[in-house]
C-alpha cells in the first residue's frame, strides 16, 4: 500500500469520526500554539527591548532628584531640586567609567513661527545629552561652549515640531518664539522615533542648560543651579553597577546627607530594566514552554487512548485485512500513519491558533509580530514525532492481532 | 497434482485446563477444480481445518501443501502473501467496510498486492459485474440487501484470482431462496474452473458440492463423491412453489 493510499485512508478514518477527531487533537492544538506564540512573544519582545536600548542609548542611568523608591507619603521625583549641573560635572570627573552625564530639565511651552503655533517639550541640556542619547544632528549644529556658558537664545528642534513649524521650508536661522523669547535655530535633531512608552520623542526643543533655567523653566531653577534630572552614560555595561553605587555615595557626601538620611534622589538603571523586560519575556517563554510540553504529552496520551479505541473497535476490520493478505507490517504503518496524521493536522491546527494569538498579543503590547518559518516547521514536525511515538503501541497491538480471533470478534 | 495436500495433519491447542486436540493426523487431497463440502457439529474440527487450509493458522503436526508451496515453512509475512495471491475467503457475515463502496471493498486484497489504483479500479469492476452486481459499485454495504453483500464478498475474493475459494458457512445469516442464489454462483464459478471449499454444517448447503467431507471430533469420518443438486433448479422450484 503506497503512501499516498495510506494518507487517504488515515483521512476518511479521521473525518468518519470528526469530532472525536477534533477532541483527540485539541491536547496537540494547545500545544502547538503555546510553542508558537511562546517563540512569536519572545522574539517580539526580545525585539522590542532591542530597539528601546537603540532609542534611549546603551549602557544609560538616570539620576532625578527626589526619592520615590522609600515607601509611604513622599515627595515625588524632581519635586525637590536637590540635583545640580555640579553634581553632573562632579560624576563625569570622578565616577570611573563614566563618558557622559548630562543634566536637563523638561517644560511644555508654546512654540510660535510666524502664524503657526505648537504645543511641545522644552528640553534644556548640555551636549552631554545628545552622547548619552546618542541622538544626531540631522543639519545645522550642535550648542558650542560660549552659548552654553553664557545662556544664549538659540535652540535646536527635534523633527516634528521643524516639520510641524516649517513644513518643507529650512528652519535654520530662523527665530521660533517660546514664552516670548526668540529663538534662533541653529540645528534640527536625527529623528528618534517613538519612544517605548509611544510618545513621539521627535516632538521637542532643546535649548541651553542655562538659557532654559533663565528664560523658560522658571525662578527655583536659576536661583540654585538645579536640574530635574542627569543622564549618565557608562562606557561598558559591565562597570555600570559599580558605577552607579560610586554615584550614589558621591552625591551622599556632596549633599552632606547624615548616614541615617535617606537619598534625596532617586538613580535607575535603564539599561537594568530593559534587561527586566527581556527576563520577564523569557520567563513567559519559560511558561508556555511548560504548557506546550504538557499539553504535548496530554495530547499525545489523548491520541494513544483514542488509537486504542480504534483497535479495539476495527477488530474486525483488522482481521478482514489481515485474511486478505495484509502483513503485520501493513497495519501497524496504517494505524501509525493515522496516528500521525491525526497529530500533525492538530499542529496545523495549531499553528493557525498561534499565530492568532501571537497577532492579538503583538498588537496588544505594540510590538512587532515575530514568527520564523522555522518555529513552525519544528511544531508541526514534533506533533508528527508525538503521533509516531504515541501511536507506535496501539499500532503494533492492531498488528500482533491474530487474524482468526479477530475476525470471529463481534 | 492436488491443489491442496494435507498429510498427519495435526493442531493441538494447550490451554489452561489441558491440551486440546481439535485436528487429529488427518490426510486430506483437494483437486484444483473441485467443488467440496466439509461438514461437521461443532467440535468437530471442520473450522480449524478450514483456517489452516486457509493459511490464517499454523498445524502442530503434519504437512500442508498449498499449490506445491509448504506452508508450514511460512512466517507470517509468507502466509500473508499466500492467502493475498491464492485464496479467496468468503464470511458468513460478509465482513465489509461499512464506510466504503462496493467497489473500494472489492480493492482491499489488491491494496496489499501492489497493484496501482486503476488496475485495482478496472479488476474490482470486472469482478463486480462476474457476480451480477456491475451497476452497484457505488453502493455501500448498507444500502445493499444480505445477498448482494455476499456477492460483493465473492467479488473481493475473486480479485486477486485465487487459486482456491474458501467460504466458511457463506449462506449462515442468508434465508433459503438468497442462499440458493449464492450456492448457484459457486456453482458456476466451479463450473468456469476454480476450486471451491465451503465450510458448513447445514446438510442442504452440502448437497450441493460434488465431494462431501465429514468431520467428528477432529477426524474424518466419511469422505463421499456425489452427484450435486443444481442450485438453479432448486431456485426455478422454489418460484413455482411461490405461483402456486
Amino acid at each position: 500500500m503506497s503512501l499516498m493510499e495510506a494518507l487517504r485512508s488515515a483521512f476518511q478514518a479521521i473525518t468518519a469520526n470528526a469530532l472525536r477527531s477534533i477532541l483527540t487533537m485539541l491536547g496537540i492544538i494547545i500545544g502547538v500554539a503555546a510553542v508558537i506564540a511562546m517563540v512569536a512573544i519572545g522574539s517580539g519582545a526580545k525585539a522590542r527591548v532591542n530597539d528601546q536600548i537603540r532609542s534611549l542609548g546603551a549602557n544609560l542611568a538616570i539620576i532625578s532628584a527626589g526619592n520615590v523608591q522609600v515607601g509611604g507619603v513622599r515627595l515625588g521625583v524632581g519635586a525637590s531640586s536637590s540635583l545640580t549641573d555640579e553634581d553632573a560635572r562632579a560624576i563625569k570627573r570622578e565616577v570611573e567609567g563614566v563618558e557622559a552625564a548630562a543634566p536637563f530639565i523638561r517644560s511644555q511651552a508654546q512654540a510660535i513661527y510666524q502664524g503657526t503655533n505648537w504645543s511641545t517639550a522644552i528640553q534644556a541640556v548640555d551636549n552631554d545629552f545628545f552622547m548619552a542619547r546618542e541622538w544626531d544632528m540631522a543639519s545645522g549644529r550642535g550648542f558650542d561652549p560660549e552659548e552654553l556658558r553664557r545662556g544664549e537664545i538659540v535652540a535646536i528642534l527635534g523633527q516634528t515640531v521643524a516639520r510641524t513649524l516649517f513644513g518643507s521650508d529650512d528652519p535654520l536661522d530662523q527665530i521660533v518664539r517660546v514664552r516670548n523669547t526668540p529663538f534662533k535655530v541653529i540645528g534640527v535633531a536625527a529623528s528618534k522615533g517613538q519612544s517605548a512608552f509611544g510618545q513621539d520623542q521627535d516632538d521637542i526643543i532643546f535649548v541651553p542648560l542655562e538659557t532654559g533655567r533663565r528664560r523658560i523653566m522658571g525662578r527655583n531653577y536659576a536661583k540654585d543651579r538645579s536640574v530635574a534630572s542627569v543622564f549618565v552614560k557608562f562606557e561598558q555595561e559591565a562597570t555600570m553597577v559599580h558605577g552607579i553605587e560610586e554615584i550614589r555615595a558621591l552625591l551622599r557626601q556632596r549633599h552632606r546627607l547624615a548616614e541615617d538620611a535617606e537619598d534625596d534622589f532617586t538613580i535607575r538603571n535603564l539599561t537594568e530594566i530593559a534587561n527586566t523586560a527581556t527576563a520577564s519575556a523569557r520567563t513567559l517563554s519559560f511558561l508556555l514552554a511548560a504548557v506546550a510540553a504538557v499539553s504535548l504529552l496530554v495530547g499525545g496520551i489523548g491520541i494513544m487512548n483514542i488509537m486504542l479505541v480504534s483497535v479495539t473497535e476495527r477488530t474486525r476490520e483488522i482481521g478482514l485485512r489481515l485474511a486478505v493478505g495484509a502483513r503485520p507490517r501493513d497495519v501497524l504503518s496504517q494505524f501509525l500513519i493515522e496516528a500521525t496524521t491525526l497529530a500533525s493536522i492538530g499542529g496545523a491546527l495549531g499553528v493557525a491558533l498561534g499565530l492568532g494569538i501571537a497577532v492579538a498579543i503583538a498588537r496588544t503590547a505594540g510590538w512587532p509580530v515575530l514568527v520564523s518559518p522555522e518555529s513552525v516547521l519544528i511544531a508541526v514536525g514534533v506533533s508528527g514525532l508525538v503521533g509516531v511515538f504515541f501511536g507506535f503501541y496501539p499500532a503494533r497491538r492492531a498488528a500482533k492481532l491474530d487474524p482468526i480471533e479477530a475476525l470471529r470478534r463481534e | 497434482m492436488a491443489l491442496i495436500e494435507a498429510r498427519e495433519l495435526s493442531r493441538v491447542y494447550s490451554l489452561d485446563a489441558g491440551r486440546v486436540v481439535a485436528l487429529d493426523r488427518i490426510d486430506l487431497d483437494i483437486d484444483a477444480g473441485d467443488m467440496v463440502a466439509i461438514m461437521g457439529p461443532s467440535g468437530s474440527g471442520k473450522s480449524t481445518l478450514m483456517n489452516l487450509i486457509g493459511c490464517l493458522d499454523k498445524p502442530t503436526g503434519g504437512a500442508y501443501r498449498l499449490d506445491g508451496v509448504m506452508v508450514d515453512r511460512l512466517d507470517a509475512n509468507g502466509l500473508a502473501k499466500l492467502r493475498n495471491q491464492k485464496i479467496g475467503f468468503v464470511f458468513q457475515q460478509f465482513n465489509l467496510l461499512p464506510r466504503a463502496d462496493a467497489a473500494t471493498n472489492a480493492e482491499l486484497p489488491m491494496l496489499y498486492a501492489g497493484l496501482d489504483r486503476k488496475a485495482r479500479r478496472k479488476r474490482a469492476l470486472d469482478a463486480l459485474a462476474r457476480v451480477g452486481l456491475a451497476d452497484r459499485w457505488h453502493h455501500r454495504p448498507m444500502q445493499l440487501s444480505g445477498g448482494q453483500q455476499q456477492r460483493v464478498a465473492i467479488a473481493r475474493a475473486l480479485v486477486n484470482d485465487p487459486r482456491l475459494l474458501l467460504a466458511d458457512e457463506p449462506t449462515g445469516a442468508l434465508d433459503s431462496k438468497t442462499a440458493l442464489d449464492i450456492l448457484a454462483l459457486f456453482q458456476r464459478l466451479n463450473r468456469e474452473g476454480m476450486t471451491v471449499v465451503i465450510v458448513t454444517h447445514d446438510p442442504e448447503v452440502a448437497r450441493h458440492a460434488r465431494r462431501v467431507v465429514r468431520f467428528r471430533d477432529g477426524r474424518i469420518i466419511s469422505d463421499q463423491r456425489q452427484e450435486p443438486a443444481r442450485a438453479e433448479e432448486g431456485l426455478k422450484e422454489l418460484q413455482a412453489e411461490a405461483a402456486a
